[in-house]
């Protein structure tokens, strides 16, 4: 409760809170507000905002209900985001431990391959993985997943390194544990703070990653996505620039939510720390 | 006597300081008999520790052998390292460090218990309950955090699980040393009492000869990496032969006698 509490005492975290927790509402009040198709005609096309009160956000240039669509693609962002954040960190978690704790040749073969994926670029990467396997929801969380994990391991092999040293290794290694069993029950719950201090950078980014591959025509065709809004609304820039800048307006504030919140977490890790 | 129980022949073992060799261990060679106490003293640095790392495979000796209850230790790697280790176990400096600290404390004793099988799931919390009684602490304790009890009560943890596979030798690394001088005597006396009713042979690493004469058998003196001296505990204390294990024996505060010798 007081962690909480101090995490609301920051000015980052208690803007960052509020912006999440709108979000969050959002994406799961959509079944309920918009319990029809995003993806079905709901009025005349290219309505503008705030002219009827049954569509207040307007239209698109098929006539799609734009709320509607923030209010769903909000449940895509969150789920993708989620879904890669905790992809990312659990395999960069079990390399990272195997590196650290292996040692030796593992930890070389293992690193170089982080290196390897660290040196391409992450977007490119999800979009050449996208490209080939096709685009569904899985895919982008795992092409998404595929450049985030190595910020993660890295972390996750430096602390197991210091840990590995500990009385306490040596102590389950005196009662006879597993090699694996001391990695991943001693060693790995202990050097997870810092690594999970990630989540909150790879959320952002995979939002932004997610957008980015949508707005390319690379997201899942299947789900409204802010980035694909984004792209239908390009074309009648123009003349209808509210269908790009409603959906870059929730991207903007979720993404500031997002890394707000993270710094604030971070700032009460801090303050916690000074205080012990 | 016949064959002793632990039995260290010419053990070495270098560290490179600043990209200089150090020994820490230059042919230490020594033995522990069945339900013997011999204590290894000497300055820091002198490589007691070291050893007693060794004799655990915490570390991994260079050159020499080890055999423990006519195995030859060294030779044993894998799942025949980790069987063997039921019946050679260790009791840390520190308490705290000892133990992960997320750990509670019924969660540490176990631990030894599912490695090596014995009691099922279900009657492995009896053993539990028994064994923090075995260690004069209350059975209820089992649901805490090891992180919430006292320095004493932890040690006495440490033992119960050091004691859970019924081990022939305890290797006990400074084992006293952090703890309060009124706790110190209890856990002394807890320690000789497990001795005398399990049959348990301990290597004593300590630096203080107070405690040492009071509990061990035999002492040998280590510096520099090897045994300078080694003899009856009272014998050594009494009359050191060695220039190192002089110096030990003069840094022993003895208040008490300089005043009654400044009032005689």
């Amino acid at each position: 409760m007081t962690i909480i509490h101090r995490f609301l005492k920051t000015p980052e975290g208690l803007a960052g809170a509020l912006l999440l927790a709108a979000f969050v509402l959002v994406a799961l009040a959509a079944p309920f507000f918009f319990p029809r198709d995003p993806l079905s005609i709901a009025g005349p096309a290219l309505l503008r905002p705030f002219q009827d009160w049954s569509l207040p956000l307007g239209t698109d240039r098929l006539g799609r209900d734009v709320l509607a669509g923030i209010f769903h693609g909000a449940r895509t962002s969150l789920a993708v985001s989620l879904a890669a954040a905790a992809a990312s960190i659990a395999v960069g978690a079990i390399v990272g431990t195997l590196a650290g704790f292996g040692g030796g040749w593992t930890d070389e073969v293992l690193m170089r391959i982080t290196d390897a994926f660290q040196t391409v670029p992450g977007f490119l990467l999800a979009l050449a993985f996208v490209s080939v396997v096709g685009p569904s929801l899985g895919v982008v969380v795992a092409a998404i997943a595929l450049s985030a994990w190595t910020g993660p391991a890295r972390i996750a092999r430096a602390e197991v390194l210091s840990i590995r040293e500990r009385d306490y290794v040596a102590s389950a290694r005196v009662a006879g544990m597993h090699p694996l069993e001391i990695a991943f029950r001693e060693v790995l719950p202990n050097a997870l703070p810092p690594v999970l201090a990630l989540a909150s950078v790879i959320v952002a980014q995979a939002i932004l990653v997610e957008a980015a591959l949508s707005f390319l025509g690379l997201g899942d065709p299947n789900r409204v996505t802010w980035g694909g809004m984004i792209a239908e609304g390009r074309t009648v820039l123009r003349s209808a620039p509210f269908l790009s800048i409603v959906p870059g307006i929730a991207l903007v504030l979720t993404v500031l939510g997002v890394y707000l919140a993270g710094e604030g977490a971070v700032e009460t890790a801090a303050k916690r720390r000074s205080l012990a | 006597m016949s064959a002793p129980l632990l039995e260290v022949r010419g053990l070495g073992k270098r560290f490179s300081r600043n990209g200089r060799p150090v020994a820490a261990l230059n042919g230490v060679s020594l033995n522990v008999a069945h339900c013997e106490t011999l204590a290894l003293v000497g300055p820091s640095g002198s490589g007691k520790s070291t050893l007693g790392h060794a004799i655990l495979r915490l570390i991994e000796p260079d050159s020499g052998g080890i055999s423990f209850e006519g195995q030859d230790l060294l030779a044993l790697s894998g799942g025949r390292l980790r069987a063997a280790r039921a019946r050679l176990q260790m009791v840390f400096q520190d308490p705290q460090a000892a133990f992960n600290p997320r750990a509670t404390v019924a969660g540490v004793i176990d631990d030894p218990l599912r490695i090596h099988g014995i009691g099922s799931r279900g009657e492995r919390p009896g053993l539990i309950r028994k064994l923090l009684e075995r260690v004069g602490l209350s059975p209820d304790l089992g649901e805490r955090a090891v992180h919430e009890i006292s320095g004493g009560q932890r040690q006495r943890v440490a033992i119960a699980r050091a004691i859970a596979t019924r081990p022939s030798l305890v290797v006990l690394d400074e084992a006293v040393s952090a703890l309060d001088v009124s706790v110190r005597g209890d856990i002394l006396t807890l320690l000789a009492d497990l001795q005398r009713e399990e049959n348990i042979a301990y290597l004593f690493i300590s630096h203080d000869l107070g405690v040492v004469r009071a509990v061990a058998h035999r002492v040998a003196i280590m510096d520099a990496g090897r045994v300078v001296e080694m003899g009856e505990a009272r014998q050594v204390i009494a009359d050191p032969q060695s220039a190192t294990g002089k110096a030990l024996v003069a840094a022993v505060p003895r208040l008490r006698c300089g005043i009654s010798t400044e009032n005689a």
